[in-house]
């Protein structure tokens, strides 16, 4: 059961990848859709299997590390593996419906996005820092091709930054492996925390860790290295922007998480964890500030992503060296920021492009009368930038919470600056397009209507952003499964 | 779990889900909509009628469930809850009213009567919350449903209105949560309890105690429109007559209030605020707030703009009575929660029919409307000698009942605020009802409307004239069991162990 779970997950993607790659537009449409069925099921039966039998780790195709590919299947993979699966299928059904099947180069969407959904899927359950930069490598390159997607030269400029800045982390991530395959002939991330518990004394691992979280935090964007990430969000097509914005950057920084978890107490030290913690901090203001003045609401809500990563990068300093329960509170704070985020990210990416699909114009001044004729998108924009703003009771505000406490039970009052001062700059720019909504200068409908389908797919997110921080408490019970058989070799 | 303990979740269900019905309905199905409207309201006035009556024979309604760790989310109906339900659940019938006669022929009415129930729901939801995390939940929800409502008219003004309200309320609502978060920090979750947590406070808690009580007041002050954190109101009165009346008198400022009578009352308990020294800051902050409001509804000559000054007067009213920590006292304040609020209702409905049958928003342009509209001028000044104090009138109770807890308190000087406040409402009142009944109509209305048989359409006359008599009723039988004044005994009985 568990082997088909495994490679239903892994290789599902990989064949419709290919079978997508043969079928043009209409026929890629029809396979992906019995694709994302296939997944969606696979996912949701891997997350059950957690949830009754607890974790375990996987050495696929029988192999046992170091020789095998190792795979972790615990509570927090496959969350994120049933997240993938939900925002996958919605940017995929929103995609079917919203591209124009006529344009040529729209029948790559369909391969693009499956390479993309096994490259996520590898990095959630890899445990291999080798395999963990294949997965990464595969969402990069299909995310810099779904940007160029686009198809204008704007498009194109922007995923070759895209692809400079993807490709300069991912070597610093690789160097980093390199060097800790040196220091300790394994490529296990269990195996080196293991090794590292038994003699500490290792100076050049301390380096390589700096290195990988160089590397991962440029792909995750985080500020001062963001600025390729608002032209490649802002330009793509609004699911693609949707799939980036939920899922792409967060592949590079749960892969930081998880070195800092496990590695982060032996190598990391305090000026390391404050350093990341303050970047984070400054993310949140600058993203924030440039997300209330850009004139495109594309632009808003790509920066607004800016913003939303650097709460993520909280997590360093608060369980650097913390107690037990604060620093589990803020894995806790984490993963729901990851997940509400996600979920959030997809609506207000979606819901924004119904909005300018039916306005006619990417600009924020355009949509005056909006809120009278297309209520329904709005609604959904509006759902889920509660969840940005990290107002209750959304998943947002839940996270938002348990930052504040571990802020606040580790003594680091200052970040609660940033988590508050950030809720409210984020109300700021969510407010602002609202506000251009509600201004009514005619009472002509002179815009087109998109089809309910196409608007039912972010309510629906924007709904479970909202319902996750009511049922916080069960969701984060099955995230803090781990393994069932101890730590690895 | 019994049908009992789902009340709470079931009189919260109806607005929430006529809200949901109502945002699905198309625009032109006024019909429907207001049948929606007005079966939820009634519905759910029946249930918190319900649970008024178990609360009464001391049976406590309540459900509550992990929300995220450490964190619960709790709703109780209490007696207190009750008092807040019982007003909101009431008024909101009238106001649904008031507000689709209101509103005839306007646009957007789908999204107004929308957000109008999740208003409701908010309010119902604040009432009550179990705890502080479930309070402020509402709280912001709360904000973010009025919003909608304040810049509804969608003009320049009314925008400029709702980014002034939001930047105000937001602001408050982080502050409150950060209060919200220190307290839970070296208390944990502390569900709403009569007497409070801290009665015995070791003095290493005092400092941080003192502390979070002021954030906790900073950030409630703002809806209940403490000096120096006012400024939101008079601008919100630019939303359209109902809004106002909600705002005013039963969800916005009250939600503030209420929130401070729960941290005071069941967070820290009477006596132990009392003693760290908290109560006679907020006293000297809430006196000021009376004088100053009602000063400054001297000079307004927009008529919702002085009536909007007088609400942040009023409202300090329930926070100065509980300042005056002793049984009596308290009672006035909080039976003013309920007095506040059908009296101002009264004045905003009547407000709302000069400025729609009239097309008047200034006082001067009121010469001679007691002729015109002679029903809805009768409740306008029942309304405005109840805000004054006369006897036997709503208000007068109110200020009897503080003014024999103040003397009973030893604070003498409460009884001076009471009189200087009571001039300055005569002086701000007195001169629109002489414009109303004693002079002559000087020139046309600025734009008259014919209703047909009544002065102004039916929906929009009954409500006033509905309130006027609860404001008479409320002061006239302030000592049967089932006045607002005998339920509020029957809390401070239950509450205060003084």
């Amino acid at each position: 059961m568990t082997l088909w779970l495994m490679a239903g997950l892994l290789f599902t993607p990989l064949a419709w990848a290919v079978l997508t790659l043969l079928a043009g537009f209409r026929w890629g449409r029809a396979i992906t859709w019995l694709g994302i069925a296939i997944q969606v099921l696979v996912s949701l039966a891997l997350w059950a299997v957690v949830v009754r039998d607890g974790g375990f780790q996987y050495p696929l195709g029988g192999w046992q590390a170091p020789l095998g590919i190792e795979l972790r299947v615990d509570g927090l993979a496959v969350t994120f593996v049933l997240l993938t699966a939900l925002v996958a299928a919605a940017s995929g059904l929103h995609a079917g419906f919203y591209l124009d099947p006529d344009k040529q180069w729209h029948r790559y969407f369909w391969p693009l996005f499956w390479f993309l959904w096994a490259g996520l899927n590898v990095v959630w359950l890899g445990n291999d820092l080798f395999n963990l930069y294949v997965g990464l490598e595969l969402i990069s390159l299909s995310a810099v091709g779904l940007v160029a997607l686009g198809g204008q030269s704007e498009a194109l400029r922007a995923a070759l930054r895209y692809l400079m800045a993807a490709l300069l982390g991912s070597l610093a991530y690789l160097l980093g492996v390199a060097l800790f395959y040196g220091e300790f002939g394994s490529l296990s991330l269990s195996g080196i925390a293991f090794a590292l518990r038994q003699d500490s004394a290792r100076d050049g691992a301390g380096f390589a860790l700096v290195l990988m979280l160089f590397g991962l935090a440029l792909k995750t964007a985080l500020f001062p290295m963001h600025r390729w990430l608002p032209p490649a969000h802002g330009i793509a097509r609004s699911p693609v922007s949707a799939l980036l914005s939920a899922l792409v950057v967060k592949g590079s920084f749960y892969i930081a998480a998880r070195l800092w978890l496990e590695l982060g107490a032996p190598l990391g030290s305090l000026a390391l964890a404050q350093l990341l913690g303050l970047l984070g901090g400054m993310a949140v203001f600058w993203g924030g500030w440039q997300a209330l003045r850009q004139p495109k609401l594309k632009q808003v809500v790509a920066y607004s992503s800016v913003a939303q990563i650097g709460y993520l990068f909280l997590l360093f300093p608060l369980t650097w060296n913390t107690t037990e329960a604060a620093a589990l509170q803020a894995q806790q704070a984490m993963t729901l920021q990851v997940t509400s985020h996600a979920l959030a990210k997809a609506a207000m990416f979606l819901s924004a492009g119904n909005l300018i699909m039916s306005v006619g114009s990417n600009r924020v001044n355009a949509l005056a009368g909006v809120s009278h004729f297309l209520p329904f998108s709005l609604f959904s924009f509006g759902l889920a930038g509660v969840s940005l703003m990290g107002l209750p009771p959304t998943g947002g505000f839940a996270a938002k919470w348990l930052f504040l406490q571990a802020s606040l039970a580790t003594g680091q009052w200052w970040w609660l600056v940033v988590l508050l001062g950030g809720g409210l700059l984020s109300a700021a720019y969510v407010f602002r397009v609202y506000r251009a909504s509600f201004v009514e200068d005619s009472n002509i409908d002179h815009f087109f209507h998109p089809a309910r389908r196409l608007e039912i797919i972010p309510m629906i997110l924007a709904l479970l952003s909202l319902g996750l921080g009511l049922m916080a408490e069960p969701v984060l019970s099955v995230m803090a499964l781990t393994f069932a058989n101890g730590e690895g070799t | 779990m019994t049908t009992g303990a789902l009340l709470p979740v079931f009189a919260l269900m109806t607005s929430l889900t006529a809200a949901v019905i109502i945002f699905t309905l198309p625009e032109h199905k006024h019909q429907l909509r207001t049948a929606v409207n007005l079966v939820a309201a009634v519905l759910k006035l029946l249930l918190v009628g319900l649970m008024v009556w178990g609360v009464f024979q001391g049976r406590e309604y309540g459900i509550s469930f992990p929300m995220i760790p450490g964190v619960e989310f709790v709703l109780r109906a209490d007696a207190l809850a009750m008092l807040f339900a019982g007003l909101s659940a009431s008024l909101w019938l009238l106001t649904t009213v008031y507000a689709v006669g209101y509103l005839e022929d306007s646009p957007n009415r789908s999204r107004f009567f929308g957000f109008f129930s999740l208003c409701v729901a908010s309010t119902m939801g604040i009432a009550l919350a179990g705890n502080l995390f479930t309070f402020f939940l509402f709280y912001e929800m709360l904000t973010l449903s009025t919003y909608p409502l304040v810049v509804h008219r969608g003009t320049q003004q009314a925008l400029q209105a709702g980014r002034t309200y939001i930047i105000y309320t937001l602001t408050g609502g982080a502050v409150l949560l950060f209060g919200i978060a220190m307290l839970h920090n070296f208390s944990g979750d502390l569900p709403f309890r009569p007497g409070g947590h801290f009665a015995d406070v070791t003095p290493d808690l005092q400092a941080p105690l003192t502390l979070v009580f002021v954030i906790l007041i900073a950030g409630l002050g703002v809806k209940a429109a403490i000096v120096p954190l006012h400024g939101w109101l008079p601008t919100a009165m630019v939303a359209p007559a109902p809004v106002s009346a909600l705002l005013h008198a039963v969800a916005v400022v009250k939600a503030g209030a209420f929130g401070i009578v729960r941290v005071v009352f069941e967070i820290y308990g009477l006596e132990t605020a009392n003693a760290l020294g908290l109560l006679s800051g907020l006293a000297a902050i809430a006196a000021f707030t009376i004088i100053y409001g009602s000063a400054r509804a001297l000079s307004q000559s927009d008529l919702k703009r002085r009536l909007a000054f007088s609400t942040v007067s009023q409202v300090s009213y329930i926070i100065l009575g509980l300042c005056l920590a002793g049984p009596v006292g308290v009672a006035g304040g909080l039976v003013h929660l309920v007095h506040q609020g059908v009296m101002k209702i009264t004045l905003f409905f009547c407000a709302g029919n000069y400025a729609e049958t009239l097309g008047i928003h200034r006082i001067d342009e009121l010469d001679g409307a007691g002729r015109r509209m002679p029903a809805t001028s009768v409740a306008f000044t029942l309304a405005a000698f109840g805000m004054i104090g006369t006897p036997p009138l709503a208000g007068f109770i109110t200020k009897w009942t503080m003014g024999t807890g103040a003397l009973a308190a030893g604070m003498d000087w409460v009884i001076a605020v009471l009189v200087v406040s009571s001039l300055l409402n005569a002086a701000y009142f007195l001169p629109v009802l002489n414009r109303i009944w004693f002079r002559e109509q000087k020139k046309e209305w600025p734009e008259e409307r014919q209703w047909g048989r009544f002065e102004t359409s039916a929906w929009l006359l009954w409500p006033p004239l509905i309130t006027a008599g609860f404001l008479v009723l409320a002061g006239l039988l302030a000592s049967a069991s089932f006045s607002p004044l005998g339920w509020v005994e029957l809390i401070v009985a239950r509450e205060v162990d003084l």
